[in-house]
């Protein structure tokens, strides 16, 4: 690799640093504008993640979702789709794991344990898989279809937290929050630090990180899924089943945020409750994108974006500046980091055969969809 | 028990409210309707209309006139669409995340805003009903049809002239080329991105239109996240009504109808688990959208970012 390619590289893991950095400083002219003094709120924002042991442990908490979330989304986009339905995906994981580990409560640990994440990752691989199958088979555009997903997993969970899924206890005592029963304490994921959230899942997603690298760069199933992604015709023609491969994206997809639900609900709340799924839907897809679209840049990505939606909570108390600055910083991220890519795919098309290395060229994902061209 | 949801008057407050709340689904989705006719598909509708509905409310709650209101949300989401604008047009970003981005950012800041500026809710008084002479006067259909406030009304005009704008006017024509074939355009002289810009802040005033319909003509209140996805469900209703006008209009009617029928249900206090009922328009989406997908003729060139040949 020469000298110019290197520095290439370098410019590309570069820009969405500098991507943050941007959102950082319209962040200021913001705060600049309601009158609040920047310099304190971000100095609430970086002591509140990383001031301190409960921060940090905080932090790596919270990066632990969006990390699970952020590879399912690296796998969709190298597959050619996009996965919006990360939230409902979260949903219908942390439901089903719940509804498993509540109904099996007898079984011995070390069999129920296991059987709970996997009815997470199974609810989640199914409810991405719908919107994979109607996209390979029917051509419906799965934005929409993950969309309308999860609406319909918000209001399957409204439904079963107020009905089938309600705590008895809460019923007998006449309250009414709507929150499922505590699941059996042998199946909580152990605690990594004592006396805070932080718990085991936390491995288990770096350990699936390194997983999904192996996947998708390692093995045949993974090559053909790039590939799709890459070019669905050229794809077709050298007899790669095509369809397969998308409804095999999105549903893997699914399956690791269904995996973050199961796991939000066995480390963090140990029960179902609302608004389990925070946004990590959404604060997942960013994540991915910081992080190149790569599994193992996604582990640093998530340890930011887990920092700065920590840090934003503890800022909110501290300064009162309130925490949605952190979603207006994430939205900034993303339409800096898009737009970035022009500039890395301009140089990408320069340099077309130069090197045989693997640049994300999904940035190009839509005009693969339904177009011939290129 | 049901008996009650059957009676005249029920069935005719029941149509009434559908009517009624149809009207942030259609200025959305109408708006969506000009930029993906034009090749660009705005998933950040969502955040526009929270930015709107916040900027809306603002003004009225500073004591303003309502209009001042609708005319500060058209602002901001001509602001917002032109930042669109930027990110899928100059930039060529992929435009279903760009759109997410916008969402988010629009989440975000109507939420930092609405802290900061007013801290708790509050209510204004919005929109009054504007009983139309004489057609109101109709049993049954006036109060169905013609007892509604100005933004409704508005709404329900919007097809219309949303249909001319589109089919019997130049910049109609351009538009659909510049989504059909930008190349073919731009050779015949249509500049491809002055076309996209201008589709992307008319679809931003409409979304910001929208939530303003929310915050100062049907709600008259601002919450944070008070949209609850309510403009992506506008983005697919331009899918589901296959680009044209007439067809979002029938998509809006649907889920409002569904939205009403839940309103009175629950008013009534009916035994009905409404939270499955609701899934249904959501469900019905996937199936029209799964057995006309192969079907319809959509704009060949949406979500596709054009840039000159060199």
């Amino acid at each position: 690799m020469n000298t110019r390619l290197y520095l290439a590289k370098l410019i590309d893991v570069l820009l969405p640093v500098l991507a943050m950095l941007i959102a950082l400083v319209v962040g200021v002219l913001l705060l600049l504008l309601l009158g609040t003094d920047p310099i304190e709120a971000y100095s609430a924002l970086i002591q509140g993640a990383l001031g301190n042991v409960s921060g940090i442990t905080q932090t790596l908490t919270k990066a632990t979702p969006l990390l699970l979330v952020g590879l399912g989304i690296c796998i969709a986009f190298r597959g050619g789709v996009i996965n919006i339905g990360g939230e409902g995906q979260i949903v219908v994981g942390a439901l089903a794991a719940t509804a498993f580990g509540v109904g099996f409560s007898s079984l011995p640990a070390l069999i129920l344990l296991p059987l709970t994440l996997v009815s997470g990752a199974a609810a989640g691989l199914i409810w991405g898989g719908i919107p994979g199958l109607l996209k390979a088979r029917l051509g419906v555009n799965e934005i929409l279809t993950t969309v309308m997903m999860n609406q319909i997993a918000l209001r399957l969970m409204n439904f079963l937290l107020r009905g089938p899924m309600l705590d008895p206890e809460h019923v007998a005592a006449g309250t009414s929050i709507p929150q499922s029963a505590a699941l059996p304490e042998s199946i909580w994921l152990p605690r990594l630090v004592p006396r805070t959230l932080f718990h085991s899942g936390a491995i288990l997603a770096v350990l699936l990180a390194l997983a999904v690298y192996f996947l998708l760069w390692r093995t045949t199933i993974g090559y053909r899924i790039r590939a799709v992604g890459l070019n669905p015709n050229a794809s077709r023609y050298a007899g790669i089943p095509v369809p397969k491969y998308v409804t095999l994206s999105l549903a893997l997809s699914g399956m690791l945020c269904g995996l973050a639900g199961a796991v939000e609900v066995m480390g963090v709340h140990h029960r179902m409750l609302e608004g389990l799924s925070g946004g990590y839907g959404f604060s997942g897809i960013v994540a991915a994108l910081f992080g190149k679209l790569h599994p193992l840049g996604a582990i640093p990505a998530s340890a930011l974006f887990g920092a700065l939606l920590v840090g934003a909570d503890k800022m909110q108390r501290a300064v009162q500046v309130p925490s949605a600055l952190a979603i207006a910083l994430q939205g900034l991220v993303v339409l800096f980091v898009v737009s970035s890519d022009l500039y890395v795919r301009r140089r990408t098309r320069r340099r077309v055969g130069d090197d045989g290395s693997d640049e994300p060229l999904v940035v190009e994902g839509e005009k693969r969809e339904e177009s011939t061209e290129e | 028990m049901f008996d009650e949801l059957f009676t005249i008057s029920t069935l005719i407050g029941i149509l009434h409210s559908c009517v009624r709340l149809a009207t942030p689904y259609l200025f959305a989705s109408l708006g969506e309707t000009f930029g993906q006719r034009s090749g660009v598909l705005n998933l950040g509708v969502d955040g526009i209309m929270l930015m709107g509905a916040f900027f809306a409310f603002y003004v009225v709650f500073e004591g303003h006139n309502l209009w001042v209101g609708v005319l500060a949300a058209i602002a901001i989401g001509v602001m917002m669409g032109l930042l669109k604008a930027f990110v899928s047009v100059t930039m060529q970003s992929l435009q279903g995340i760009s759109g997410i981005g916008l969402y988010l950012f629009g989440l975000g800041l109507s939420s930092l805003l609405f802290k900061t500026l007013i801290g708790s809710v509050e209510g204004v008084s919005g929109f009054r009903q504007l009983a139309i002479p004489f057609l109101s006067d109709i049993p049954g259909l006036g109060h169905i049809l013609f007892n509604h406030n100005a933004l409704v009304y508005l709404a329900y005009l919007m097809v219309p002239v949303s249909w001319f704008v589109i089919n019997r006017t130049t910049l109609g024509l351009k538009i659909r080329a510049v989504g059909h074939n930008p190349e073919a355009a731009d050779t015949l002289g249509v500049s491809v991105n002055g076309v996209r810009y201008t589709t992307m802040m008319i679809g931003g005033a409409l979304a910001a239109v929208a939530g303003a319909s929310l915050s100062i003509g049907l709600q008259n209140v601002f919450q944070e996240n008070m949209t609850n996805g309510l403009g992506f469900i506008a983005v697919a209703l331009v899918y589901f009504g296959s680009w044209r006008t007439i067809g979002v209009l029938g998509g809006s009617l649907l889920f409002s109808l569904v939205n009403a029928l839940q309103l009175w249900v629950q008013a009534l206090a009916i035994p009905v688990p409404s939270e499955i009922a609701v899934m249904m328009p959501y469900i019905m989406t996937i199936v029209v959208l799964a057995f006309t997908a192969r079907q319809i003729q959509k704009p060949a060139a949406l979500a596709r970012s054009y840039e000159r040949g060199e």
